[in-house]
């Protein structure tokens, strides 16, 4: 295939993968957007695997037919709760990639030889950089992995002094960086390259051991952000528009949900990456402790505050995703609509674990997406809303953001259930949320606690309700 | 525990204490239950009915009342003329009375019933604090009599609530002025509003405006400040102008409106003179007047307790016994209000009660305890604590200063947009053409995903997470490349990296699909 066609098919691919993400702006283009993905993806390997530049097929079709096959198992297998931790493993398989490819392209004489002066210099300082994203991404994915799957503790670590510990890390990274680039021959940059692999690795698993369980939204995005910028540095070292460019789309696009998720929790992104979440604001938390006594309900009433409502509210966070509830839920909303109440669902951009976690979850259990919004979509509806049933969720729907000035959360935006007639909130202890601090929505007078594991209590409602 | 009901022996008395339903969830708590027969009969409870919740049914009074642990009735004890004896003599030691008592009017009953040695819990002292709202009765009551007061009046009314415009003619909605927006006033007002009269509602207590209003009624206001909210959310007394400016209002709704309604109340007062006979004068031929303050004398000056009476041309209803007219209901609610006090009694469901002086709530109910009198009980503490916030409001304040970001936003933005213009100045004067090239492309995709993105709707992150993450192992062509070279080593590192990024894109793909597939209408 001559390099021309190559060219053109990259074009074609090119186009397809913006077509995929512009899809998404719908459920109804989705689909279709993802067989443009799949097009695209499909061309740019046929168009590279015909190109001059390759002549072994046997050890790529072996190799790709034994990666598919594992990423169909997967993809397959793993539950719709699971998505956080599969997605952030599969990050870090990109930044594994980078570096491979990376280190592969500077190992390589013939590549090597085509650079000379000021073109070597910037060759070497892509290789570097494609390396060092690859790197932290890599680390930082499996990292975040493990916190997702509860392998490790979902708590932050700190570490004293880590600001300066990552300050003195990236110094570290730059002055190998001038040696890497100044290293004369293969063999003396590899030492440089070596090591800032190791300074990479580190700082990924640093940076996201730092971060506490509710910011997981903002990491899994950046970790996101971050695979596309590696992709993109590893285009700019092979001179290849394809990879730059749609390094460059994934890359913006993990920037924007991490954006998005900021604003959703009113957290400077800084602040977020430097981790370390309520630590400074933990002594102000006791203030507001002595609020009162909750009324608690039992299942028939909660079944009959149901019944008896015109318009209800869902309000879903992790908890209902840790309990399997979305089923039971969606058969409470199925029976309830059936006779008539208009239930739906209000979506805080950060429940769960993932930016739109709650949506996929709910999907998977059925539940027609026209009846689940956005939190700016509903927020101005709750005066007229019956009942609201908060699942598992916490800090989204925490008054205090907006009342205390004082509070952690403060200026976070929040589902305003308690404008509502009643509030059922269905919780499995008084224990605080991520944020750690005490939700004042549970005194409220009109709202109604429900204790217990959200599972079992729905399934128990549901009885009731249908019989 | 044994619980006995007796027949309630009070003159029109229709409810009864407890109802098959609760007596079933009793039962669940552990009491063994006796009923009298032909205790629920006033209130469409039949002996059967009892019987099937597991329920007792005995035919002795007397021994209703010697055999039971905690005797639960509605009225307060009188005298039976059928036994010619009074209800506390059938009391012995040790027992347990749930009831209406009102201590503060009956100190006589009140001395005979601690001369009994037995404890009593008056159902009209419970405290008016939040978490006693579940077994608040006298609330219970006031909904079922304010329904009922309109139930009544539309009875006696000799037109239609709603307006409507029929073939034979326009017809005006029924006017409605309800005078006092307590439990009992908001429900007359949700009651009238539903039959679909025009609703207007008075109360001295400024805060229950919100509450009016949000049923959809009119609020009278004055143009005179007084608050006149008392302790525990019930009205007071109020100043001299305040009331003439109050009667000035109620004497022109008078001519204006068909049917009005009084719930105006003081504890342990005798209830306010608001409708006065030149008020009731000047209303249209055929209005009701429905009196719910009767018993405590009377809102409107007209009215006779207990009697439905006409004059100048005018009904005025003054029955006592509004909540007893709707007895199914209110034995219905009272028999639940009466379970939530046992199920606090019973915290272990062993069916056996203990009076905790130390609960707020048990404690104010309990107005005999083993025969000492323990009412009044010292003052509820105040549910809502609204002061200590001035403390928390300080503080922020100082730590918002703290944190003023360093720049303006205008500088910011406008050191932004240098830091930026110089890094392209350096990129462009030191980079090679063929750099510049990719760069270009760079730069431009970046705009081109942020625009796309932005229009990605936040229900589908999760997939557009796992498809960028297929996408970018678009790395996979770097690896394909690599794979030809000669050198074994590197070729077997490119050939790991392909098969790793095959897993991506192959599960990426297939992952989002599975999501895809799930967001159905």
């Amino acid at each position: 295939m001559p390099v021309g066609l190559v060219t053109v098919s990259y074009i074609g691919s090119i186009i397809l993968f913006i077509l995929a993400l512009g899809g998404l702006s719908n459920p109804e283009t989705s689909r279709r957007g993802n067989a443009y993905g799949i097009t695209g993806m499909t061309i740019a390997v046929l168009a590279t695997v015909f190109g001059p530049q390759v002549d072994v097929y046997v050890i790529i079709i072996i190799c790709m037919l034994i990666g598919g096959t594992i990423g169909f198992i997967l993809a397959l297998k793993v539950q719709m709760t699971q998505m956080p931790e599969l997605v952030a493993i599969l990050h870090s398989l990109v930044g594994m990639a980078a570096v491979l490819v990376g280190y592969v392209n500077f190992m390589d004489p013939h590549a090597a030889a085509q650079f000379s002066g000021a073109e070597k210099t910037i060759h070497d300082i892509e290789i570097y950089i494609g390396v060092l994203i690859g790197a932290v991404t890599f680390t930082g994915s499996v990292i975040a992995f493990g916190k997702l799957s509860g392998k490790i503790g979902g708590a932050p670590m700190l570490l004293p002094a880590r600001h300066w510990l990552n300050l003195g890390l990236l110094i570290a990274a730059i002055w190998y960086g001038i040696q890497f680039v100044n290293a004369s021959d293969i063999d003396s940059g590899m030492l440089p390259l070596m090591i800032m692999t190791g300074i990479a690795f580190a700082f990924g698993i640093h940076m996201v051991m730092a971060i506490g369980g509710a910011d997981m939204p903002v990491v899994i995005s950046m970790l996101n952000s971050y695979s596309g910028w590696a992709a993109a540095a590893t285009g700019f070292m092979l001179s290849n528009d394809l990879l730059i460019v749609v390094g460059a789309l994934v890359g913006s696009s993990g920037a924007i949900l991490s954006y998005i998720m900021c604003r959703a929790m009113n957290r400077n992104f800084i602040a977020v990456i430097a981790g370390g979440f309520g630590t400074e604001s933990a002594g102000t938390a006791g203030l507001t402790s002595d609020q009162g006594e909750v009324i608690a309900v039992d299942t028939e009433e909660v079944a009959n505050l149901l019944l008896d409502a015109k318009e209800i509210m869902i309000i879903p966070g992790y908890g209902m995703a840790v309990a399997q509830a979305q089923h039971t839920v969606y058969e409470i909303t199925k029976t309830l609509r059936d006779k008539g109440i208009n239930v739906r669902f209000g979506i805080h951009p950060v429940a769960g674990r993932m930016p739109g976690h709650m949506n996929v979850l709910l999907a998977e259990a059925h539940v027609p997406y026209d009846i689940v919004f956005e939190m700016d979509e509903v927020n101005e509806d709750f005066p007229d809303v019956d009942v609201s049933v908060i699942i598992g969720a916490n800090d989204i729907v925490n008054p205090s953001a907006q009342d205390d000035p004082n509070s952690p959360i403060a200026g976070m935006p929040v589902l305003e259930c308690w404008k509502g007639k009643t509030t059922i909130v269905l919780k499995r202890s008084m224990a605080t949320g991520y944020a750690g601090i005490q939700n004042p929505l549970f005194f409220k007078e009109n709202t109604r606690m429900y204790f217990g594991d959200a599972k079992e209590s729905l399934d128990a409602v549901l009885k009731i309700i249908s019989a | 525990m044994r619980i006995g009901i007796p027949k309630e022996i009070f003159s029109g008395e229709r409810r009864v204490a407890t109802t098959p339903e609760v007596a079933e969830q009793l039962h669940k708590l552990g009491f063994t239950i006796a009923v009298e027969a032909g205790a629920g009969e006033s209130a469409n409870f039949s002996d059967d009915a009892y019987r099937e919740a597991g329920a007792e049914i005995i035919q002795d009074t007397k021994s209703i009342w010697s055999a039971s642990d905690i005797i639960l009735k509605v009225r307060a004890p009188v005298t039976n003329s059928d036994l010619g004896v009074d209800e506390t003599q059938l009391l012995h030691e040790g027992q347990t009375l749930i009831s209406f008592i009102w201590p503060a009017q009956n100190k006589n009953l009140m001395d005979r019933l601690a001369a009994k040695k037995v404890n009593v819990l008056a159902m009209d002292s419970v405290p008016r604090i939040s978490r006693a709202q579940k077994l608040d009765a006298l609330s219970s009551m006031a909904n079922i009599a304010g329904y009922r007061a309109v139930i009544e009046a539309a009875q006696h009314f000799g037109r239609f609530f709603t307006g409507q415009i029929t073939a034979a003619g326009k017809i005006p909605p029924a006017k409605v002025m309800i005078i006092g927006a307590g439990v009992a006033g908001l429900s007359a007002i949700g009651t009238a509003k539903s039959l679909g009269a025009i609703v207007r509602a008075f109360d001295t207590r400024p805060e229950v405006k919100e509450q009016v209003e949000s049923m959809n009624a009119e609020f009278l206001e004055l143009d005179f400040k007084e608050e006149g909210s008392g302790v525990g959310g019930y009205a007071k007394v109020m100043s001299k102008e305040f009331i003439k400016a109050e009667m000035e209002l109620f004497a022109r709704q008078a001519m204006e409106v068909d049917i009005i309604i009084t719930t105006a109340l003081i504890p342990g007062k005798p209830a306010p003179e608001l409708i006065t006979e030149s008020m009731v004068k000047t209303m249209q031929y055929g209005s009701v007047i429905v009196d719910m303050a009767a018993e405590q004398g009377g809102n409107c000056a007209l009215t006779e307790a207990g009697k439905v009476v006409v004059k100048e041309g005018v009904t005025i209803i003054g029955y006592t016994d509004l909540p007893s007219r709707l007895p199914t209901q209110s034995s219905q609610l009272y028999a639940t209000n009466i379970r939530h006090l046992l199920a606090d009694m019973t915290p272990e469901k062993n069916g056996e009660i203990t009076i905790d002086m130390e609960d707020e709530v048990i404690r104010g109910t309990t107005v005999i305890k083993a025969g000492e009198i323990t009412w009044p009980p010292p003052a509820p503490k105040l549910s809502a604590a609204p002061p200590a916030k001035t403390v928390a409001e300080e503080k922020p304040r100082a730590i918002k200063e703290k944190k003023k970001p360093l720049l303006s936003p205008a500088a910011s933005a406008v050191l932004t947009v240098l830091i930026g213009g110089l890094c392209f100045y350096g990129i462009g004067i030191s980079a090679p053409s063929t750099f510049m090239q990719h760069f270009t492309v760079f730069v431009l995709a970046c705009f081109v995903g942020y625009m796309v993105i932005w229009n990605v709707t936040p229900a589908l992150h999760t997939p557009l997470m796992s498809v960028t993450n297929a996408i970018s192992s678009i790395i996979v062509i770097g690896a394909l490349i690599q794979v030809s070279t000669s050198n074994t080593l590197l070729a077997g590192i490119a050939a790991f990296g392909i098969l790793i990024t095959s897993i991506n894109i192959f599960g990426g793909f297939a992952v989002t699909q599975r999501m895809l597939q799930m967001f159905r209408r």
